[in-house]
């Protein structure tokens, strides 16, 4: 992509707002007992799903991790659909089978989220192995958490990416935490991309909550990749603003640490990065104003949509009816 | 002419790779010929990028595999010994099953997962086990373990065409067995089980190398004036229990056979379910044979000893027929 606009860039203000407010009304209706299970929110870590999944294809693919909801939205997944399916509802993605943890809009080219750390990586190195494959210039995203590298799964895709020169890209979500635990207290290595170099994996640590720098660092990323030039990790140093899932009352963390996070917030940044560029702040206003309307009513759509019908519990599991006639 | 079990399972890959441009072979030394030889020449024929060797990764290659399956490859991965699926399970189990049910229908996996299980020849207790009782117990898996050579031609081709992820599975026994192919035979669906033989007086369910134990012993019950019609499987997962009640109608007895550890194996599911549905056909508990509970030892006395064989099989059925001592 060429560089952004002022209209991209007001695009991109209106996607981090989007994803913002989406978690927002997660997290209203799971405190609320709307929405089943455990809801793990992006809030504060927008401007990594925007800087990035702006810039694919429809025909890209997209792995995510627990965390993923943002990253669907920013691949231009349907708000309702998504919410829909959050809320376990047949107007779902995936008709209330998967959930927050395993959102699929595969015509969209988001192939899968998983509640397994690290689950995703291989799967992501083999949708680039199919393109490689077949010829296509597609390329295969993944987005993980710090927590990831912790896992074999981390180091064996890493080396088996950077083997084939698959055309993956590793973004990890580098918040300073594993769940309740800090980085610190995880692994002696303070940044995961200290792991690519071993591999001949090109990498760049960046500031994840300023979305010009993410968008610049992509940009650089995803050209490398569809010329063929093998895997790239993306550290993006990031930071957590809700707990690990809805409902943490993150005693794990001070004051302090949670009022300075606040003051990072990537929105509140690219806001000042436009206003510095002459755009009026009122129009900025009006965009937030805008999203938040357009989310509300996406939701409440999702929320009037039908329950899942309890006959068609045993529908999926296999394709043909003759298999799964043998269920039970 | 006949055919080592290697070499049928070889031309499958081979007309699989020649038939459908999708597939592709991976796994450890698969390149080189693969552990036992299966995949030969074939690197050679298709080309390195058709089969390929991949590091010892079996999470990461499971993956893969996965991963590849949803995007339009049929990939066939070999896993050397089932022993190291144990490390593919997270993928197999979490990931691969699910996906389409968890997608709510919007994706598949069109996988086969070749492996080889079984104890022969002083493997030890990491490369001689039957695990397969792990996976009949996923929702979305398929599970094979073909009993012959011309079996496992027509099973593993159907097992790519299939479109599900399907777990193949090769006993190391019966690689060196020969046998004819019949040209031009039908493809055997996948979740029908055969008659390997047929009897009256009792029923033999088996599966993978014990079909060959079973269909010895029932030649020694033949002799002794017991008519035992033996089962194969083929499939544990899906179960063909219609094979199974036509013939329990008939023979009123089930002995149910297989190398697994017998506590909490595949044949206590079969147990279950004949006892389930078909109690009253009954005229005698169903029995089960299968391995004592203790890993696979290494001296050949002692893996003799352990292992389940035809004089078990004799034992249970000569007490299900009510013929002791």
């Amino acid at each position: 992509m060429t560089e952004p606009t002022l209209a991209d860039w007001k695009q991109m203000y209106g996607a981090l707002w989007r994803i913002r407010l989406f978690e927002g009304q997660v997290q209203r209706l799971a405190a609320a007992g709307e929405i089943p299970g455990f809801p793990h929110l992006s809030t504060g870590q927008e401007a990594v799903a925007v800087g990035i999944c702006t810039q694919l294809k429809r025909e890209d693919v997209l792995f995510t991790s627990h965390r993923g909801h943002g990253h669907v939205l920013a691949k231009g997944s349907d708000i309702e659909a998504t919410f829909a399916e959050i809320l376990g509802r047949q107007n779902g993605l995936c008709r209330g089978r998967g959930g927050s943890m395993h959102l699929v809009d595969a015509a969209n080219g988001v192939l899968g989220a998983t509640g397994v750390v690290a689950g995703n990586l291989a799967l992501a190195a083999g949708a680039a192995w199919a393109a490689q494959a077949q010829g296509r210039q597609d390329i295969s995203v993944v987005f993980f958490g710090d927590g990831a590298t912790g896992a074999g799964a981390f180091h064996e895709t890493l080396n088996l990416a950077a083997l084939w020169r698959l055309p993956v890209l590793f973004v990890c979500e580098n918040n300073g935490y594993a769940e309740f635990t800090s980085r610190e207290e995880h692994s002696n290595v303070k940044h995961v991309s200290s792991f690519a170099a071993p591999y001949g994996i090109a990498t760049q640590t960046i500031d994840g909550n300023d979305l010009p720098t993410i968008f610049a660092a992509a940009a650089v990323a995803i050209e490398s990749l569809r010329q063929g030039a093998g895997p790239y990790l993306l550290e993006c140093m990031t930071f957590r603003m809700a707990g690990h899932y809805v409902g943490d009352a993150q005693q794990y963390r001070s004051k302090e640490e949670l009022a300075e996070v606040r003051e990072k917030c990537p929105i509140e940044r690219l806001k000042r990065y436009l206003v510095e560029r002459g755009v009026n702040p009122e129009e900025l206003d009006a965009i937030g104003e805008r999203t938040k309307n357009e989310v509300q009513q996406a939701v409440e759509r999702a929320r009037a949509g039908p329950r899942p019908d309890a006959a068609t519990v045993l529908e999926f599991v296999y394709r043909a009816p003759a298999l799964a006639a043998i269920q039970g | 002419m006949q055919h080592t079990f290697i070499e049928i399972l070889r031309r499958a890959l081979d007309e699989e790779l020649a038939r459908d441009p999708a597939v592709h072979l991976l796994g450890e030394d698969v390149a080189a010929g693969g552990a036992f030889g299966v995949t030969r020449g074939l690197a050679q024929k298709h080309g390195m990028a058709r089969v390929r060797n991949t590091p010892i990764s079996e999470a990461a290659i499971t993956g893969l595999a996965t991963g590849a399956a949803l995007c339009g490859l049929k990939p066939v991965l070999e896993i050397m010994f089932i022993d190291f699926a144990t490390l593919s399970m997270d993928c197999l189990v979490n990931q691969t099953a699910k996906y389409r049910y968890m997608s709510g229908g919007q994706l598949a996996v069109p996988l086969v997962v070749r492996t080889q299980a079984g104890a022969a020849g002083g493997a030890a207790a990491q490369h001689s086990q039957s695990l397969e009782a792990w996976f009949i117990h996923v929702p979305g898996l398929i599970v094979v373990a073909p009993s012959t050579p011309a079996e496992a031609y027509g099973l593993l081709k159907s097992a790519i065409r299939l479109g599900e992820p399907v777990l193949f599975i090769e006993h190391k026994r019966l690689y060196t067995m020969k046998e004819e192919l019949a040209e031009g035979a039908e493809l055997p669906p996948i979740g029908k089980a055969r008659i390997a033989k047929p009897g009256t007086d009792v029923t033999v369910i088996a599966y993978s190398a014990m079909v060959q134990t079973a269909l010895e012993a029932a030649q020694k019950l033949a002799d002794d004036g017991i008519s035992a019609e033996v089962i194969d499987l083929r499939t544990l997962l899906p179960l063909d229990m219609a094979t199974i009640a036509a013939s329990v109608s008939k023979t009123h007895r089930v002995l149910v056979a297989h190398e697994a550890v017998r506590s909490g194996g595949a044949g206590a599911e079969i147990a279950a379910r004949i006892a389930a549905e078909l109690f009253d056909e009954l005229d005698a508990p169903v029995l089960r044979v299968g391995c004592p509970f203790a890993p696979i030892p290494f001296a050949p006395e002692l893996e003799r000893a352990l292992l389940p064989g035809g004089a078990d099989i004799v034992r249970a059925v000569r007490q299900i027929m009510g013929r002791d001592g």
